[in-house]
């Protein structure tokens, strides 16, 4: 079960900027990447410098095995995520990775899945989306965001399945959010991935166990050391404190136990 | 290859490299890494009589060159250690010290004696220095006549090497690290983290569920070190230094000021090759500057 870890240095070898928060890099490997589960993260080695001490987890957003390379989807909120929105081309980063638990893809490839992401929370969902279209399952892409500008990857996604949105502000898709969009209530679903701010994770989450749907969501709780060492990431569920570092980050919905349940 | 052999009480070390209560966890988190039996010693996560949850998320927050912890003993207690971890760790070619800690003395006599019987855990470290638990933890290692009384106590049920690790949260540290030594410790290790808090300025919430939490990392070095060189002069048991240590430059400084082993830490999270690295680093420092053994540099400040 344990999938083995690297520590390597991976070269930028792309960097853009996608909305005014959000840049895409891609990295490359010069030696065959292992094989990764969609839902799997990579610590990254900022700079070590006393601002950004502590490596920082992404998700890994896609794999190109043919062209060993690995993207990453990373949002300005700190300093951190900023340094990486820096990057220039050939620089390299320090990675540790394939990190954690993925996402259990179905058994039944004749399944209905959907997939549903808020803002930056579609990273981990592009290579889901990737991995399940090559099963040949039926995929329905449902993203969420405060307004147009933060639905990512919409493109993108479109390669694997059919996209829908909602927008707090209306600007794009349906109004509102992800859990009011017409098409839960229309179509049903064998099962749900999900990626996104709590929040909504919750609500889908609750959507989930009312139709008995199964339901898998990431979780992004802070983190020090990525590998299950150090216990700071923990999260309550129906067991107790689990790292979502190791044990997570993904969690099938009926395990977890919200702060405030 | 000089000689970086060292014995602290009946334990002999292949280098005077260790891994820090709770920052490692038993060790095999890090063996995609690196050789794990390469390191002097590894100290698994703090282990009490029973289980505990530990304290709710969040527990954790980065600070400038360091971090603030309050995993407050998260663990599943002594005797599943013994059956579920103890067997999968036990053969690793190092030495495998044990970090018991506790809210009352029976609780850390008790853990220890059970401890005792385990035949490839060569020593334990007594962790009288935990700011993260409520009750007992931290304030048995801020007063002398605690602990005396709890090491006292150890003292009589646990006959192989019992290593006391200080917490630095005192006025006197020297003083706290005597008392240790006249009730029976074979070593002290220090620090443990420095209790401290952080606030989240546009929430107005502290960034902690505990509120405050144990700080660690670089920035703790310059405190942990003027400790260890005080402690290093008022006993005369080895000193095991730790805090801050990032690399190889760092754990030089600590044998200068005295110490006669090193841990590693937070150093763990941030590079988990960061160990081997110092293993090499402070023999290529003996080899340049002409030492045949680590022993010729603990205590060697130039005053
Ligand atoms: C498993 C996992 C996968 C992730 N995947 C991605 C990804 O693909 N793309 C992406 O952009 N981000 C991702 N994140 C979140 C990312 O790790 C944080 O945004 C980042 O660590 C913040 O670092 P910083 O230095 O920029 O911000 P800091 O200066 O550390 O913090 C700035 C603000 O961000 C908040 N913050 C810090 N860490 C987190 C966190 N882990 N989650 C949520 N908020 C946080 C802080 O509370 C603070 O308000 C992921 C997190 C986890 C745990
Ligand atoms: C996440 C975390 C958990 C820790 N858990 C323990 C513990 O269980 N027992 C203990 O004695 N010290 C514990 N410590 C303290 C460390 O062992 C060490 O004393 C301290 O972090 C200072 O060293 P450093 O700066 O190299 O990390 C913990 C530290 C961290 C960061
Ligand atoms: S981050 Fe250290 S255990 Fe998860």
């Amino acid at each position: 079960m344990a999938i083995k870890k690297y520590i390597s240095n991976l070269a930028v070898i792309q960097n853009t900027a996608i909305n005014s928060q959000t840049h895409l890099l891609k990295l490359s490997s010069n030696s065959a990447l292992p094989t990764i589960i969609p839902g799997q993260f990579a610590e990254l080695r900022i700079d070590g410098t006393s601002d950004v001490f502590l490596r920082r987890p992404i998700s890994v957003n896609f794999v190109d095995y043919t062209k060993n390379e690995l993207w990453l989807l990373v949002q300005k909120v700190g300093k951190g995520t900023q340094k990486l929105c820096e990057l220039r081309e050939n620089d390299n980063l320090n990675l540790l990775f394939p990190l954690g638990n993925g996402f259990t893809l179905p058994g039944d490839f004749t399944q209905k899945v959907l997939l549903i992401g808020g803002g930056v929370g579609v990273a981990p969902l592009l290579f889901l989306a990737a991995e399940l279209a090559k099963l040949n399952c039926c995929i329905t892409i449902l993203i969420g965001g405060r307004s147009a500008d933060n639905l990512l990857l919409v493109n993108d996604f479109a390669d694997y399945g059919k996209v829908y949105f909602t927008t707090e502000d209306g600007s794009a898709g349906e109004r509102g959010y992800v859990t009011q969009h017409s098409i839960l209530a229309n179509e049903k679903f064998d099962k749900i991935y999900c990626c996104g701010p709590t929040p909504m994770m919750k609500a889908v989450g609750q959507y989930a166990c009312q139709k008995n749907i199964d339901c898998q969501i990431s979780l992004e709780n802070t983190m020090a050391c990525g590998i299950g060492a150090c216990l700071c990431c923990v999260t309550n569920t129906v067991d107790g404190h689990k790292c979502v570092c190791s044990d997570g980050p993904v969690f099938n919905i009926n395990d977890i136990k919200w702060n405030n349940d | 290859m000089a000689n970086l052999k060292i014995k602290i009480g009946n334990l002999q070390l292949k280098n005077p490299v260790m891994t820090a209560s709770g920052t490692f966890g038993y060790g095999t988190e890090f063996s995609d890494f690196i050789d794990i039996s390469r390191l002097g010693a590894i100290i698994v996560k703090g282990t009490t009589l029973n289980s505990r949850q530990g304290n709710p998320y969040p527990r954790m927050a980065e600070t400038p060159s360091g971090m603030l912890n309050a995993v407050g003993l998260q663990n599943k207690g002594v005797d599943y250690f013994i059956k579920q971890i103890y067997p999968t760790i036990k053969d690793i070619d190092t030495n495998i010290i044990v970090n018991v800690s506790g809210s009352c003395v029976d609780d850390y006599v008790a853990t220890a004696e059970r401890v005792n019987s385990l035949s490839n855990i060569p020593a334990i470290e007594l962790n009288i220095s935990c700011p993260n638990v409520k009750q007992g933890g931290m304030a048995f290692g801020t007063s002398c006549k605690s602990a005396q009384t709890v090491i006292s106590a150890v003292r009589k049920v646990y006959d192989k090497t019992l290593i006391v690790k200080l917490s630095p949260n005192v006025t006197d540290i020297a003083e706290i690290a005597r008392a240790a030594e006249d009730a029976g410790a074979d070593s002290i290790s220090l620090i443990n983290t420095l209790l401290g808090m952080a606030i989240n300025s546009e929430t107005r919430r502290p960034i902690l569920s505990t509120i405050t939490g144990g700080l660690s990392g670089a920035a703790v070095k310059p405190i942990a070190l003027r400790m260890v060189w005080q402690v290093a002069k008022a006993v005369n048991i080895p000193v095991i230094g730790l805090g801050g240590i990032m690399n190889a430059a760092d754990a030089i400084e600590f044998f200068l000021a005295g110490a006669s082993a090193i841990q590693v830490g937070t150093a763990n999270f941030v590079d988990p090759t960061i160990t081997c690295q110092i293993i090499d680093g402070i023999n290529d420092y003996l080899e340049r500057h002409g030492y045949s053994s680590i022993s010729e540099i603990i205590s060697a400040l130039e005053e």
